[in-house]
């Protein structure tokens, strides 16, 4: 978002051949599919989309002030989703906090108190995990990767925990069935979604506000850039860290809960699957970039959900794995980066 | 007792050992300048002082506080701020929030400061809201500078700021230099342009493979034949 | 129990711990020497078990399944007529091909990028061959699994000792394997891995060309992985998309190297066998310890731990104690 200005200066003076020929292709590839795409499917992509973003920007967030790629981030929003879950259906009801099916919306009152509830409780585990694992590790100066085979490990601990807690069985949350908005072109719109759009937005519009108008926003951008002249500039680098693991584990545990939400069903596997869609998101953004991470979702979003018009729904995830191998053989640091 | 007192100074990177030993003092309001071949430990001797680079032994003594073994985010609170040699702006982030980034600690209204900046370098002014990744190397450099006076230091450290710019450029970065610590600013620089810089500074060291070679005033240093041929290109 | 039931546990216990240090010493190849993090394994797992296993079992009886056309009765066609026994040396090397060129695909496009551009990509690999396996029926039936994978001479010993005999091969592979990974490593190209893991630039600077070394290392652990694979494929004899979950097909290898010494081949394979015993000998345990949940948990503890702990693992990387004797 604050990189848009920027990117959108650097991009118009530079339309090198390669680049005028890969937009001419993927305008006609677009335009001509275009009419025989069910407008349903596109739909649904930007309502995916918008789960993927949250999730994108906070991995890429973390990638950018931490540089390393977090793994255990898909296990964050399955935490975030099953931490809802336990206070939708273990703790409010004791405090006589229940209900389904609010207006339009399959769920009730209690998942809006839980949503922002779950959020803080993963974030307050990520910054504890941080101060177990992560900083330790970085004082001994350890090489990028070995951070990431530790998440890596945080991954596995996090899913194993949730199947012991809550075993390896589908849940959902207390619902309640409810119609679809029937609008032109056969689109079909649950309320849910409505519900999921409105959420990203919100958070999206919030993590563009603290990044560009807050001090901690700018220091975090700052440290993204260049860490050593962060310190250097007295910035509090591990208050940066911290505010840092806060948004991004917060973004991702709303993104699991409203994952929950979308597929009306909560598996201790679901946000391990969605690494490849997230990190699909955020290298076609470029690394580091939340702006382009945002673009990205969307696009991940879209066309996998697009393509199940031709292919199996079932390689959804493929799909978005195939768009992220095309790109980086097509541009290596993202949509907006340069190429090369 | 100097400002700065960094006394038998090692240091180093891993395994290999870049600084055997260098001393070097500051006094306040000094202009002192470090010069040395390529790769001789002078941006080494930078960074072990501001704490990016761990002192192994000796001792580095800024306003009669220890200040060897402190972090980098601590010893900026003292007063003393770093430009390093390359990177030394935040390219993403805007001209005014980089000068925002140099003020991070200050709690007060630092609106003033950010003024006198754009007074000080009026070429910062023009826009105040472009990156500073596309900003030339002249104006880098000062945005660089500014970023750092944002603090009010009493000592500031300079790794090659004139380094890349056009003579034009490097000698209206100098003058920066001398205006600034003519407000009572002590600067400890390394200089590639060694002539001009021991020119305007009080006293100059020479490093020679992570040694101290040479220790005089600046014009002294100048006339000394030895120095003259081999650092300064006959 | 009876004693001859212990052993033969043992026995079968010893085939899956040797045929997961195969895969520990090709993840040793890509993350203890060369740096390469490779959070896929399953998928080079996959691919080596159903290669062998396409290319050596008899084609399914079309009555009994519909939709599964794919398949060699290879060995018993005209075509290369050696007999099962041979066709499995067929079926580990084409594994291994298989495997080599996958990788030789996916470290094209990732090597030259971020380190962490391959995690992403061998993950993205294991999911689409998993997907691959489970929605193309005619390729391999599906989640229904493809069974009657035949066995390594198979009518030759009672088949209450076959485990015996499988043994003995699977150990031939792992030694052979084994010395061929030392032999590398201990060679001017392995020397040239670690200064890569060490520090890639330097590396650079000295004029080596790291993407190639770094290819040459991802498809030479894939190679291994691939016929850890095959094993596999012709001990379980039963294989299907369920079989290959990241939590016995990636995490428990990367507990393995981890608990056994990255960088060390000897750590590798103790590695395999301690974590594979902990793993199966837990299950007999009371309570919470047993179970399956709580286990994987704690492989994801144990990783961590080795990492916060015990860098090295159990035996430590091997060049240190060297570089210390030779000075
Ligand atoms: N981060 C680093 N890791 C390892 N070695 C380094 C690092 N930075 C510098 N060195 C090495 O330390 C030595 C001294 O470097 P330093 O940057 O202090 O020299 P310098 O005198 O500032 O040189 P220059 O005039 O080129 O700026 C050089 O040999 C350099 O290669
Ligand atoms: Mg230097």
């Amino acid at each position: 978002m604050f990189a848009l200005r920027n990117t959108a200066r650097r991009m118009i003076p530079e339309w090198t051949p390669g680049r005028i020929t890969l937009a001419i292709v993927v305008v006609t590839l677009v335009a001509g599919l275009l009419p025989f795409v069910k407008m349903s499917l596109i739909v649904n992509g930007v309502f995916l989309g918008a789960i993927i973003a949250l999730g994108a920007i906070g991995l890429t967030l973390i990638y950018g002030v931490l540089n390393f790629a977090n793994i255990a981030h898909g296990d964050y929003m399955t935490m975030g989703a099953y931490v809802a879950l336990f206070l939708l259906t273990g703790l409010f009801p004791t405090f006589g906090i229940e209900g389904e099916g609010l207006g339009p919306l399959t769920f009730g009152y209690p998942l809006l108190i839980a949503l922002p509830l779950a959020a803080a409780v993963v974030a307050a585990g990520a910054i504890l995990l941080d101060v177990a694992i992560y900083r330790r590790l970085r004082r001994r100066g350890v090489n990028a990767v070995v951070l990431a085979m530790a998440s890596l490990g945080v991954a596995i601990a996090l899913r194993g925990l949730v199947q012991v807690i809550w075993s390896g069985e589908t849940q959902h949350y207390p619902r309640e069935f409810r119609q679809v908005f029937r609008l032109p072109l056969d689109v079909r719109i649950p309320p849910d979604s409505i519900f999921i759009a409105i959420v990203a937005v919100v958070l999206v519009v919030g993590v563009y506000l603290v990044l560009t108008r807050t001090k901690m926003g700018k220091a975090m951008r700052a440290t993204a850039d260049n860490p050593n002249l962060a310190l250097v500039s007295g910035i509090d680098t591990q208050r940066v860290i911290r505010w840092n693991w806060a948004i991004g584990a917060g973004l991702a545990a709303t993104a699991g809960v409203l994952l929950a939400v979308f597929q009306a069903q909560l598996l201790p596997i679901m946000g391990w699957k969605f690494l490849i869609p997230l990190f699909a998101a955020v290298i076609l953004g470029g690394i580091g970039n939340p702006y382009g991470a945002l673009v990205g979702a969307f696009v991940i979003g879209v066309t996998s959900e697009v393509s199940t018009q031709w292919i199996n729904p079932s390689y959804k995830p493929a799909v978005a794995f195939a768009i992220m191998i095309v790109m980086l053989l097509m541009r290596p640091r993202g949509i907006f980066g340069d190429s090369g | 007792m100097a400002l700065l007192e960094a006394s038998r100074v090692v240091a180093g990177y891993g395994g290999t050992e870049i600084l055997h030993g260098v001393s070097v003092t500051v006094d306040n309001g000094e202009i002192v300048t470090v010069i040395g071949p390529n790769g001789c430990g002078k941006s080494t001797l930078m960074k072990a002082i501001v704490g990016l680079v761990k002192v192994r032994t000796g001792s580095v003594t800024f306003r009669d506080e220890d200040i060897s073994s402190q972090p980098p985010e601590r010893i900026v609170r003292r007063g003393l701020c770093y430009v390093p040699q390359s990177a030394n702006v935040f390219p993403s982030l805007s001209i005014r929030e980089n000068l925002e980034m140099g003020a991070f600690i200050r709690d007060d209204d630092y609106e003033g400061r950010i003024a006198e900046m754009f007074e000080l370098f009026p070429d910062l002014a023009v826009r105040p809201n472009r990156k500073a990744g596309s900003l030339s190397g002249g104006q880098r450099q000062m945005l660089a500078v500014a970023r750092a006076l944002m603090l009010d230091p009493v000592l500031l450290l300079l790794d090659e700021p004139s380094a890349g710019l056009s003579p034009t450029m490097m000698s209206m970065v100098l003058e920066r230099i001398v205006d600034i610590n003519a407000t009572g600013v002590a600067f400890l620089l390394v200089e590639q342009n060694a002539r001009e810089a021991l020119r305007m500074s009080h006293r100059g060291y020479v490093l020679s493979a992570g040694e101290n070679r040479l220790n005089d005033a600046g014009q002294a240093l100048l006339d000394n034949p030895e120095v003259a041929r081999l650092y300064l290109g006959g | 129990m009876e004693i001859i039931g212990i052993v033969n546990y043992l026995v079968g216990f010893a085939i899956m711990a040797a045929i997961y240090a195969v895969f520990a010493l090709g993840l040793n190849v890509h993350w203890g020497f060369t740096g390469l993090f490779n959070i896929g394994i399953a998928g080079f797992f996959a691919l080596g078990a159903y290669t062998s296993a396409l290319m050596t079992t008899r084609p399914p009886d079309p009555a009994l399944f519909e939709d599964f056309k794919f398949g060699g009765n290879w060995s018993e066609t005209q075509f290369l007529d050696l007999g099962i026994d041979l066709w499995f040396f067929l079926g580990l090397a084409a594994a291994a091909v298989v495997c080599g060129l996958i990788a030789l695909m996916i470290g094209y496009v990732t090597l030259r990028l971020r380190d962490d551009y391959l995690a992403v990509a061998t993950l993205g690999i294991a999911e689409t061959v998993r997907l691959f396996f489970l929605n193309e029926k005619w390729a391999a039936n599906g989640s229904k699994g493809l069974y009657r994978i035949p066995a390594f001479l198979e009518g030759s010993v009672s088949p209450e000792h076959y485990d015996y005999l499988y043994l003995v091969v699977v150990l031939v592979v792992l030694a052979i394997l084994f010395l061929a990974v030392e032999r590398a490593v201990k060679s001017p190209w392995g020397r040239v891995l670690r200064a890569i893991r060490e520090d890639e630039v330097a590396a650079e600077a000295s004029g080596k060309n790291v993407f190639r070394f770094k290819l040459q290392a991802f498809i030479f652990g894939a190679v291994i992985m691939g016929v850890g694979g095959a094993l596999f494929a012709h001990n379980i004899r039963f294989l299907s998309p369920l079989t290959f979950d990241p939590l016995l097909a990636t995490f428990v290898i990367w507990a393995m190297l981890m608990v056994g010494g990255s960088g060390n081949n000897r750590g590798a394979i103790l590695g395999a066998f301690v974590v594979w015993g902990i793993w199966t000998g837990t299950q007999f345990l009371p309570g919470i310890f047993s179970d399956p949940n709580f286990r994987f948990f704690m492989i994801g503890v144990l990783i961590v731990a080795v990492i916060l702990l015990r860098p090295g693992g159990i035996l430590g990387e091997e060049r240190r104690i060297t570089r210390a004797a030779d000075s």
